[in-house]
């Protein structure tokens, strides 16, 4: 039997057109709690309103800076955290409705950055992947664990009874893979998941993603700070900005044209790679704002060099640019009723 | 001019638990005002070179043999106050986390002018001037009040820009950088880069830039050193590192840098991981990973091939033209 064979994903049931994952309004604002009596002090607004859907099949890239509320994005799309409110709704079964936790846990797994501090200590490599498959009943876990380590390039014959420290990052991060595929999961969460690995090494886990999603069928939500990467495995680029979501396009339209000043900031904040066109000038000043008390309005108004009025008092929604339906932008300057001054010529060169 | 840096056969070992050959003849000149990224993968030896430029190597476990000279000081043979007026004075430092560099019971002020009045020998009011002149420079807004602030008071991005200010206000001959931007976010690295770029070139001195990132290592250096198994294999300019690079392990650095890689084109990944260092290379250490090794790169060192003055290649087909991928 070969390694797809043992591959028994839930089945497809709203067929192709239907998104494989889609949420609304997803909300999470963690308390703030400080001084003696332990009082909350505030909100961390980390994830608030976001709204996308990943389409079968399809990778959606996920980037920002830290603490704009990707990893929390993650992990309330894998029901490791609850969501205050919001929708998610995984092959048309809405959550908390027609599907449970452990329905969502089947169909979606995770792989994070720290493959160190996701892996117990105490056990083998072999019993580390057969985890999932064993505490679900499947059959024999461990013929299966042997299969997925064998596919993601670790031999079982060498690699089954070693411990997670007598593993390189690389190979550590190849037991996760296998960990999370061995539960045949139809979306993968990656949260940083090569970002702690060497330039050579996160190529070869690179490809290797790229077989599996081709192999298994599977749609993958691909969060990195490194847009080069992102670009490189994704279909569709989301951008978060302070828990919002502020961009999202193709990756084609959004790498010739970012539509969004924020955006246009971190793509320009990219090292140069030509030693003759080195940067000049830093695309914006400071640091992001603190997710405590976010600005008012737009959030990225603080630091945008278009803001106007508007800007300060009423967010942008999140729409189709006139051009291109399919990249949606939220700024004031596309909506030609907004009241910006500029509205409706996009951002000015 | 004396050499602002001279380092000759440099060898570090770790004897511990388990050995490790750390740095292995390793050679490295540098002119006064020079730029220089030290670019390698984990492990490679770079923080290793900077420590041992620091005399900063604990004397117990380590072995360490070779020539170390900056402004033509002999960094080896310093001890006690010499070595103190060295570090801080001559050479300093700034790391990735500023937690190792600043004291949370201080004001950053205080800490600043402490620093010069230990090196210049200037009274209290004359130190505390010089801290927030340096403030002003490295760009900290309202540097007057920030005088009186604790680190921990300051986002990630000011606390950076105050170990930098704190490691140029004696106005050291050269600055060691050992990632300070990789913790950092995008628009705020880039930031950063472009401030040392100009405080480089505001008082002169020279910099040796740790990094495993090509981007920056461009951003930032005029020439570049390539470390792999505490080898340097490589070395030039950084247009002659970017546009012709010689040795196979750069190339394939180069490469997975994605930069110019077309979307879900299958990626030329360097196969294995780099050697552990439990015994030292005694042939090419690349070789195991090598698209192009021949037998003889299984047998001794590969010689030094050098195209150019001060460029070099430590590998037995540098100087063979390069296949057309
Ligand atoms: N104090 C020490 N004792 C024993 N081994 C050490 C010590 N410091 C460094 N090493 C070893 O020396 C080698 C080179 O380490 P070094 O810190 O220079 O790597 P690096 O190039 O800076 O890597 P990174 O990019 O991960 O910071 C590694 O194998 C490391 O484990
Ligand atoms: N469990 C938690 N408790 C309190 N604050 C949290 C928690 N998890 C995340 N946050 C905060 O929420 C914001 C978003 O975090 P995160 O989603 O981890 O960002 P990212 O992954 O984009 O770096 C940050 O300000 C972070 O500090
Ligand atoms: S809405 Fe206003 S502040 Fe926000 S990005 Fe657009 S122009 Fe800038
Ligand atoms: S010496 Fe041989 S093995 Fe080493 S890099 Fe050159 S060709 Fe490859
Ligand atoms: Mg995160
Ligand atoms: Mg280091």
């Amino acid at each position: 039997m070969s390694v797809t064979d043992t591959y028994t994903p839930v089945p497809d049931t709203g067929g192709p057109a239907q998104p494989l994952i889609s949420v609304r309004g997803l909300q999470k604002h963690f308390p703030i709690k400080g001084g003696i009596l332990g009082r909350m002090q505030g909100k961390v607004q980390a994830v608030d309103g976001v709204s996308f859907e990943v389409k079968k099949g399809e990778t959606l890239g996920i980037v920002g800076e830290s603490g704009c509320g990707k990893s929390t994005t993650a992990k309330l799309l894998i029901g490791l955290i609850e969501k205050d409110k919001g929708e998610i709704i995984f092959d048309g079964h809405a959550l908390g409705e027609r599907l449970s936790l452990k329905d969502l846990r089947r169909g979606v797994q995770m792989v994070f950055q720290d493959s160190y501090a996701t892996l117990n200590p105490r056990l083998t490599i072999l019993d580390s992947v057969a985890f999932g498959a064993r505490v679900q009943g499947l059959d024999d876990p461990d013929d299966l664990a042997r299969k997925m380590m064998d596919r993601v390039g670790l031999d079982p014959n060498r690699f089954a009874h070693r411990y997670p420290h007598e593993l390189s990052g690389g190979q550590r991060q190849r037991v996760n893979i296998a960990r999370a595929l061995a539960m045949s999961p139809r979306l993968v969460v990656l949260d940083e998941a090569v970002s702690a690995l060497d330039k050579s090494v996160e190529a070869q886990v690179l490809n290797l993603l790229s077989d599996l999603r081709e192999e298994f069928g599977l749609t993958y939500v691909f969060i990195s700070h490194d847009l080069n990467v992102v670009r490189y495995i994704s279909d569709r680029i989301l951008v978060m900005y302070l828990g919002e979501v502020v961009e999202v396009a193709p990756v084609d339209s959004i790498w010739s044209e970012q539509a969004h000043p924020y955006t246009r900031s971190l793509f320009s904040a990219m090292p140069a790679m030509d030693p003759d066109e080195r940067t000049e000038e830093p695309p914006l000043a400071g640091d992001p704002p603190n997710p405590i008390n976010p600005p008012s309005g737009c959030r990225f108004h603080t630091r945008c060099r278009f803001a106007s009025a508007v800007c300060k008092e009423r967010a942008p929604n999140l729409a189709g640019l006139t051009r291109r339906g399919d990249h949606l932008v939220a700024c004031h300057l596309y909506d030609a009723g907004s009241g910006h001054p500029k509205a409706g010529q996009g951002v000015p060169k | 001019m004396t050499k602002l840096v001279d380092i000759q056969n440099l060898n570090v070992c770790f004897k511990g638990k388990r050995t490790v050959h750390a740095l292995n003849d390793v050679s490295l000149a540098m002119e006064q005002g020079e730029t220089l990224a030290l670019l390698g993968e984990s492990g490679s030896g770079k923080s290793v070179t900077l420590k041992t430029l620091l005399g900063l190597l604990p004397p117990k476990r380590t072995q360490i043999d070779g020539k170390i000279a900056v402004n033509g000081i002999d960094v080896m043979s310093l001890r006690g106050k010499a070595l103190q007026r060295y570090r801080g004075g001559e050479v300093s430092m700034v790391f990735q986390e500023p937690a190792l560099a600043l004291d949370p019971v201080y004001t950053v002020g205080h800490q600043i002018a402490e620093a010069v009045m230990r090196h210049k020998g200037v009274n209290k009011a004359e130190a505390m001037s010089t801290a927030l002149d340096m403030l002003d420079r490295v760009r900290i807004p309202s540097a007057n009040r920030r005088l009186h602030t604790y680190p921990h008071e300051l986002s990630g991005g000011m606390r950076q820009r105050v170990m930098i200010a704190l490691a140029l206000a004696c106005r050291p001959r050269l600055l060691l950088a050992d990632e300070p931007t990789t913790a950092l976010d995008a628009t705020v690295q880039i930031q950063i880069l472009l401030l040392l770029r100009e405080l480089q070139k505001e008082f002169g001195m020279g910099v040796i830039f740790v990094t495993h990132d090509i981007g920056v290592a461009v951003e930032i250096s005029e020439r570049i050193a390539v470390m792999y198994a505490g080898q340097i294999i490589e070395e030039g300019t950084t247009r002659e590192i970017i546009r012709d690079a010689r040795h196979p392990y750069t190339r394939g650095l180069l490469a997975a840098n994605l930069h110019d890689v077309a979307r879900g084109e299958r990626l030329n990944a360097i196969p294995g991981a780099p050697p552990a260092l439990e015994v030292r290379p005694e042939s090419c250490p690349f070789a195991p990973r090598c698209p192009v090794a021949m037998a003889e790169c299984r047998a001794a060192l590969p010689p030094v091939f050098h195209p150019s003055d001060r460029r070099r290649v430590a590998c037995l087909r540098a100087a063979e033209p390069i296949a057309a991928e």
